[in-house]
């Protein structure tokens, strides 16, 4: 190459084509890594396994619970006796959400007193709002200890009263989440569906 | 006959010497060894703390032997991976001997790994030029990490499961992606065979490669700009006449001797524990991992191995989720940032002056607490202690720019100093 050469040569116009040589390379590559980033979703067959499942409640005595699993996510399906429905009403103030107004903690159906469609059935995921822990039930009410009855956290001592309610000065943020779920008849329901809602 | 068997006993090295020749005319052979092991040159003055580094290796590579024996008999899947384990400890021939060298081994790359870190603030390790020693030590640190608690989930027991689903539900503390990135990581709707599948890849592949690469950087930048030694002096500026440091001696054959020692003393202790305590009394194999994953009980007591126990400690004595896992999280990422929080004009401990000594003191005893904290229930009197440390651990590093700044220091040598 003669100096005559190099004085020729536009430095700018070999930037931008090596620039530009290198983004096109770059969204190519990040075209290229979508495939790889989405086989880690839940697969079709995930999906699939996570369909809605049926619990009858025919056998089930008041005051009684069944634990079920839908998705692998333990749900608790409890019967109330009238007086654990008589509770839900107390002691509303050592409650950190008594009236269900985090949204993302239940459909729209469940937030209300019972946070249920039907006050005697509650339906939550049986899964600590705190790190995953499944809570344990206690429904035995200690009127001196203020406990109503409800659900324990055996990994990092957080209360739960029996609509799932988070006690105030535990680490859980939220109450137990109420997932999806519907009657198909009085004595029959299909939890991961609701009837409303697609 | 002499004359003949002169002859004989000089014709292999001829020939070995001819095949050196040979490959180093096509491949960097003779220089690169000598470049990393027979001409590299650290101080005479090392003294124990120095040989964590090698054991470290050693620990490497028994984890990569034992592992791939194990994945030899291992099913990655949820119907059969507490099955397999067990056949693996029952049936294969030497099985529990493996498996236990592996299981101890993850616990004894921790201690190995810890001591080398502590090594590094003793001695000021971390400080100019050596900050990006650090910085990949200190990913190597992460990378081993997230390899032990993938490799915690495989033999799919209660604590397996209930651990895994604890650590997993940490990102679902992050507002608004948070539930996105725990579903993303599971690949399900909770933690399943799928999870336990993908966690098997990057057990045996992903994080090993990502770990061998790492280790081979760290060691290549560490020869780069030489080892430090307790006096935290430079040794290449005393060389002699032929150019080597004069308080320096090769790595091998001097360094490697002593090394020996080192690993011959470190593979009596890790004997010992693989034959007569491998589950360490529950620390090193938690007793809830005896019995398979129960989608629908969690253990009891519930707490990770021995290992994670101080940064889990300050999650939880944090009462607010999002909080304790920000905090969680800094507790593990501050060591990064040591090089440039710690302002002292020394190096190592023997000339710094008594605030650091004292800083360094507490720090320990700080971070063996916690440690011992995150195997206590969170209830009562543990709470408290620990968020009393979990606020000295970070004094640590957050006031370490003043302190350091303030103490006094004492004049350094200029050339390597013995202590008895």
């Amino acid at each position: 190459m003669t100096e005559d050469d190099a004085d020729r040569i536009d430095r700018n116009r070999r930037h931008f084509l090596t620039v530009a040589a290198a983004a096109t390379g770059a969204v190519g590559a990040g075209f290229v890594a979508v495939p790889f980033l989405a086989s880690l979703k839940p697969s079709a067959r995930a999906q699939a396994l996570g369909a809605p499942v049926e619990v009858p409640l025919g056998s089930i005595q008041p005051g009684e619970m069944v634990r079920v699993l839908w998705r692998g996510k333990l749900i608790f399906v409890l019967r109330r006796s009238d007086a654990m429905l008589d509770t839900l009403g107390e002691g509303l103030d050592s409650l950190r959400d008594p009236n269900s107004e985090v949204v993302d903690q239940q459909p729209d159906y469940a937030a209300n007193e019972t946070r249920s469609l039907r006050p005697e059935w509650l339906v939550v995921e049986g899964s600590c709002t705190h790190l995953g822990c499944a809570p344990l039930e206690d429904f035995q009410p200690r009127p001196v200890e203020g406990w109503g009855g409800g659900f324990f956290c055996p990994c990092h001592g957080s209360k739960f009263d029996l609509a799932g309610r988070v006690y105030k000065g535990v680490p859980a943020p939220s109450n137990l989440r109420v997932p999806p779920y519907r009657f198909v008849r009085d004595d029959l329901i299909l939890i991961g569906q609701d009837s409303g809602v697609a | 006959m002499a004359k003949v068997e002169a002859e004989v006993g000089k014709r292999p090295e001829g020939m070995l010497g001819g095949l050196v020749k040979w490959i180093d005319e096509r491949f960097p052979m003779t220089s690169t060894l000598e470049y990393h092991v027979t001409k590299y040159y650290a101080a005479k003055s090392f003294n124990w703390w120095y040989v964590f580094g090698v054991l470290a290796f050693v620990v490497l590579a028994i984890q990569l032997i034992t592992g791939i024996f194990l994945t030899m008999n291992y099913k990655p899947s949820a119907e059969e991976a507490f099955a397999s384990v067990e056949y693996i400890m029952r049936d294969v021939e030497w099985g529990w001997l493996i498996r236990y060298l592996h299981s101890t081994g993850a616990s004894f790359f921790f201690i190995v790994v810890y001591l080398h870190m502590f090594r590094a603030m003793l001695y000021g390790s971390y400080k100019k030029p050596r900050e990006l020693i650090w910085l990949i030590g200190m990913l190597i640190f992460f990378v081993l990490m997230a390899e032990a608690f993938a490799g915690y989930l495989l033999p799919w027991g209660q604590m397996s499961y209930w651990g895994a689903q604890v650590i997993i539900s940490l990102f679902g503390a992050i507002p608004v992606v948070g539930d996105g990135i725990v579903e993303f990581i599971r690949g399900d709707y909770s933690i399943s065979d799928i999870t336990l599948n993908r966690f098997f890849a990057l057990h045996v592949i992903a994080l090993p490669l990502a770990l061998i690469g790492l280790v081979f950087v760290h060691i290549v930048a560490l020869h780069e700009v030489g080892s430090n030694n307790p006096d935290g002096i430079e040794i290449k500026k005393n060389k002699g006449p032929d150019g080597v440091p004069l308080d320096g001696v090769a790595f091998h054959p001097y360094h490697t001797s002593k090394d020996l020692v080192a690993i011959l003393v470190f593979l009596m202790i890790f004997s010992a524990v693989v034959f007569f305590a491998p589950e360490m009394g529950g620390y090193f194999l938690e007793h809830a991992n005896f019995e398979p994953a129960n989608l629908r009980a969690t253990p009891e007591h519930i707490a990770p191995v021995w290992y994670f126990t101080p940064f889990y400690a300050i999650l939880r004595a944090v009462p607010d989720k999002l909080w304790g896992f920000i905090l969680f999280g800094l507790s593990v990422v501050l060591p990064v940032f040591l090089p440039w929080l710690d302002r002292s004009r020394v190096r190592s401990i023997r000339y710094r002056g008594w605030i650091y000594k004292f800083a360094l003191t507490v720090f320990v005893i700080t971070f063996l607490t916690l440690g011992w904290l995150g195997v206590q229930p969170a209830e009562g009197v543990y709470v408290l202690m620990a968020r009393i440390f979990t606020v000295l651990y970070f004094a640590f590093f957050l006031l370490m720019p003043y302190y350091t700044t303030i103490d006094k220091t004492k004049p350094v040598p200029e050339r390597v100093v013995y202590h008895g």
